[in-house]
């Protein structure tokens, strides 16, 4: 019972009610809940089937709430309008609160509150090492200025503007008879001080804002854990000191302990990101659990941060951020893959849990203390000095930007300044005994962050709409926007060399030349050191879709049949990048089990991709191997570069089916039309079996696909010669899919 | 030891000055006029530049007295938009650059800048520079290229006769994509997108993946289907790129 009093508040009598209620007979009269059901009573008769809740009743209750909350996310989402109006987080606040009026109504006790062990130790993490892990580092690393100020300064701003000013009207008499002194005020300004990362990320996701300003106030709302954790041990432990003791000595130690904390989190995040990085290398032969190393490390992390009562929250940042590029390259794909997904469930399934409980933490007459001067200000003065911050910050880094920061993202930013489980985390952890008004504040916590979250959350894309902000685009870069952009940052560091200007560009290139020399040789395996081009990731990448549009428009055609197989052995499964192709190509030769007539010269080094397509195709006519499999063996190991989305509810890669039919069809077309002119129709009535219409239709859909990878090279770049002979894999491939 | 005192007037022009870490000081005497002290500045920058690259922020007894140097400095800050501190700065780079005093660039100057040899593209850029079948950069022509990568001025009044401003969006993407058309055809053509593609690949990239990046490449962008990308599929292709930020540079005063 002492495990259960941590994670839920059962009040004592609610647990005799439940063994009165619910126990069987067997169990007797037993009412105590550490034995779990194995009852000291003694038994009459042998019992074929005990009642045994107390045996499972922490665990059930664990796994009953998370479903719970998980399937008020399934119900919201069957009503598509309604998450397009309001933000996901709004309603499943809104959700909370009829459950904890269905608890309060049962129990008449919330027996269900939010704890802020259980929120601190196993929801809050995962989530902020999904923002690490998948934050886009150029743009952080780029911004970090700008975050760093807005992070640190705007936080302290606001956290000494909110409890000055509710001290001062304390002072004037608006609030009536509180038993609080200017230290406590302190104590709640910094506990509500601090932007949330979970509330931002749900309502900024929806909202889709361009990438300098979604970093902006994502890496603020991450960062400036550091700066809250301070100040509010600082002032928890002047509280506890006294105001007579405070002095000089004490405040200086203060801002010292602020350097300590954030640096020392940060570090250890950095160290724990080395060891995971190093923990990598190693696990190639470990390729089931290397995903589980990623969670464990990190989460370490976190607690050895938690440890040192240094800030958690950067060491787990920090870890994630530094970590991603060398983890992503040593992994296998399936491993990354694996993490990635991993990920998006824990932090997606936590966030719906944290703000269900939100909700039902409020449904607890218990804690309600009104006093309308209190909280009405608080909340004023939240919104009113996040404004003043925001613009008076932005005007200061405006004069040193390159790119100054519009008006119109400073009122998305300090709009955008919502607070969450954080605040209400602290808020629960303030000591009764020392605060008198423990639950005014945490009252005016709650519907300070109920107002931020539901009402500006909101109201957040109506305001982005009208005031136009410059929203990003949803869409994949496509391949000459990639190199375009590659083209432009040497562009702009050359031009930096020439006009002998030193500028950010310089300070990346010089980091980036460092990393390179230094680091990565630690860090990363040496094969996948060798597949880091980025431009070659990015054609993998879109080799990736085409493949997957082929198998799929070949799976719906129903004449991929040939390619399942249960027969593995048949697999070739390449991850070094290009040196074994000529391992392959003798077997190409000695495997044509179709007696084709013409030898098909290949060149010394092929494109894997092309070469794996056809060396399927000759080897397995009969043959069959998975869907899956056959991609893989597309595939060079070159490692994916994962667009980021800002969304943790898509995973990237799986793009929707509009834009693989796109590319599938601009694929097809343009193949077809290169097909039609000169070589469909000589092959086509030599060597077609007759078949049906729609077969041919379909194998036309089918084999410019196929072929747009190596026809691409082939064609242009072989002698006649070859270019006649290519094609006699038309009616190869033709043969082998209509069989 | 020489220091260096500024005449009142300089206070105007040149109200702030800045201090680099290796900044060398150089005193003129006084009553050296000003086109004299000009030219002892310059000797100075040329001497002490190879100590440290960016020690040209000497700045001049008067502004005035390098900018009279510069022939044509009005219209060039007018079609460029620069202001007259970063053309002395730019005109001090510039002389720092031409060590053997020519007056003008050539491409041995370029070549011999230290950290553009680990650029890519550097044979690219420099050819930027130069015109066709111009084998010399005069300062202006220097500082027009340059031009094209200030920040664009937003608030810049439209003139009716002034032809498209130098650092607008369309005049960067004209630069960029001048750098893949060496041919000056308006088309960038698939060999010259696999120059680009080879000098900008690994060298373990084989050939024939090269071809099917840029075939892959040309296949995206090129919406009529000649096969190479026109300067306005270039532009579609990157419309959704914000241009300003990446092709802009701060220019330090």
């Amino acid at each position: 019972s002492c495990l259960e009093s941590m994670y839920f508040t059962h009040t004592p009598s609610e647990t005799a009610s439940a063994d009165t209620t619910h126990s069987g007979n067997s169990t007797g009269g037993n009412t105590t809940a550490e034995n779990g059901g194995h009852g000291a009573a003694a038994i009459t008769t042998l019992p074929i089937v005990t009642w045994k809740w107390h045996h499972v009743e922490l665990p059930y209750l664990i796994t009953l709430w998370v479903l719970v909350c998980w399937l008020v996310k399934l119900v919201l989402h069957l009503y598509k309008r309604l998450t397009i109006e309001i933000p996901e987080s709004a309603m499943l606040i809104l959700f909370g609160f009829i459950l904890g009026g269905m608890i309060w109504g049962a129990d008449k006790a919330q027996t269900f509150a939010l704890q802020p062990r259980t929120f601190f130790f196993f929801l809050l993490p995962q989530i902020i090492l999904d923002a690490g892990y998948f934050m886009p580092n150029k743009l952080f690393f780029s911004n970090m200025g700008a975050i760093l100020i807005f992070a640190i300064i705007g936080t302290v701003w606001n956290a000494v503007a909110v409890g000055l000013s509710l001290y001062g009207v304390y002072l004037g008499g608006a609030m009536g008879n509180l038993d609080i002194d200017i230290l406590q005020f302190m104590l709640f300004g910094s506990l509500l001080s601090a932007v949330d990362p979970v509330a931002v990320l749900a309502v900024f996701e929806e909202v889709h804002v361009n990438e300098v300003l979604f970093i902006l106030v994502f890496g603020e709302s991450l960062l400036n854990d550091g700066v809250t954790v301070v100040l509010y041990n600082v002032c928890d432990a002047f509280v506890s000191l006294g105001a007579d003791k405070i002095n000089a000595a004490e405040i200086i130690k203060g801002i010292v302990s602020f350097l300590v904390v954030a640096f020392g989190g940060s570090l250890i995040g950095v160290v724990f990101a080395i060891l995971l990085s190093l923990l990598t290398r190693c696990t190639k032969n470990l390729q089931i659990i290397e995903p589980g190393f990623i969670f464990v490390v990190s989460y370490l992390s976190y607690l050895t941060a938690e440890m040192l009562s240094l800030s958690s929250i950067l060491a787990i940042t920090f870890c994630g951020v530094c970590c991603q590029k060398y983890v992503n390259a040593n992994m296998a794909e399936s491993s990354v893959t694996t993490v990635k997904y991993a990920m998006k469930v824990l932090a997606n399934g936590s966030e719906t849990i944290i703000f269900v409980f939100l909700g039902i933490s409020a449904i607890d007459p218990n804690i309600w203390v009104w006093n309308t001067g209190f909280i009405l200000l608080t909340v004023l003065f939240v919104l009113v000095y996040r404004i003043i911050g925001v613009f008076v910050l932005t005007w200061m880094l405006n004069r040193y930007r390159l790119i100054p920061i519009e008006i119109i993202d400073q009122v998305i930013m300090s709009y955008g300044g919502l607070r969450g489980g954080v605040a209400y985390g602290l808020a629960v952890l303030l000591d009764q005994a020392k605060i008198k008004e423990k639950n005014l504040m945490l009252c005016t916590t709650l519907i300070v962050v109920y107002f931020t979250v539901i009402l500006q959350g909101v109201t957040m894309k109506p305001l982005v709409t009208w005031l136009k902000v410059k929203r990003s685009s949803k869409s994949e870069l496509c391949l000459i926007e990639k190199l375009q952009n590659r083209a432009f940052d040497h562009i702009l560091v050359a031009i930096e060399d020439i006009s002998g200007q030193i500028g950010h560009n310089y300070m990346r290139e010089k980091w980036n030349k460092f990393e390179e020399r230094f680091i990565r040789p630690l860090l990363m395996k040496t094969s996948a050191r060798k597949s880091q081009d980025q431009l070659f990731n990015v054609f993998h990448q879109l080799n990736l879709k085409d493949a997957i549009s082929y198998v799929a428009e070949g799976e719906r055609c129903g004449s991929l049949d040939f390619a399942r197989s249960d027969n593995d052995a048949n697999l070739v499964f390449k991850k070094k990048f290009g040196a074994d192709l000529s391992d392959i190509i003798p077997d190409i030769n000695s495997d044509l089990s179709d007696k084709d007539p013409y030898d098909i010269p290949l060149p010394s080094s092929l494109p894997s991709v092309c070469l794996d397509v056809e060396e399927e195709m000759r080897r397995k006519e009969v043959g069959d191997n998975n869907a899956h499999h056959l991609l893989q063996t597309h595939l060079y190991k070159a490692r994916k570069q994962h667009r980021h989305r800002y969304s943790r509810k898509e995973t990237g890669v799986n793009k929707d089916e509009n834009e693989v039919q796109e590319i599938f069809q601009r694929t097809m077309r343009s193949r077809l039309e290169s097909f039609k002119s000169t070589k469909m129709g000589v092959s086509q009535n030599k060597k077609l079996k007759p078949s049906k219409k729609d077969q041919v239709h379909k194998v036309c859909l089918l084999l410019p696909t196929a072929n747009a990878c190596y026809m691409q090279f082939y064609n242009l770049t072989f002698s006649p010669r070859c270019q006649m002979e290519t094609s006699q894999i038309i009616p190869v491939m033709m043969k082998v899919i209509m069989t | 030891m020489i220091m260096f005192f500024s005449s009142p007037s300089d206070v105007k022009n040149n109200g702030h000055r800045r201090f680099f870490p290796y900044c060398h000081i150089i005193l003129i005497p006084r009553g050296v006029s000003g086109h004299e002290s000009g030219g002892i500045t310059t000797f100075f920058a040329r001497r002490f530049h190879h100590v440290t690259d960016h020690s040209c922020a000497i700045i001049m007894g008067s502004g005035d007295s390098t900018l009279s140097k510069i022939p044509n400095v009005e219209e060039l800050m007018e079609e460029t938009g620069f202001s007259p501190a970063h053309v002395v700065r730019l005109y001090e780079r510039f002389q720092a650059l031409d060590k053997s005093k020519k007056g003008q660039l050539s491409r041995k100057d370029f070549e011999s800048i230290k950290e553009l040899a680990t650029n890519p593209i550097r044979d690219r850029i420099i050819g930027a520079f130069f015109a066709q079948g111009q084998e010399m950069v005069d300062f202006h022509t220097f500082v027009r290229i340059l031009a094209h990568f200030r920040p664009v001025d937003k608030n810049r009044p439209k003139k009716a006769n002034m032809q498209e401003p130098v650092n607008s969006r369309t005049s960067k993407l004209r630069f960029a994509f001048q750098l893949y058309d060496q041919d000056n055809d308006g088309k960038i053509s698939r060999n010259e997108l696999l120059q680009v593609l080879r000098t900008m690949l690994e060298m373990q990239v084989t050939d024939e993946q090269l071809e099917s990046i840029a075939d892959r490449t040309i296949q995206e962008a090129d919406l009529d289907g000649d096969n190479a990308i026109s300067f306005d599929e270039f532009r579609k292709s990157l419309e959704k790129v914000n241009i300003d930020h990446k092709m802009s540079i701060r220019f330090l005063r």
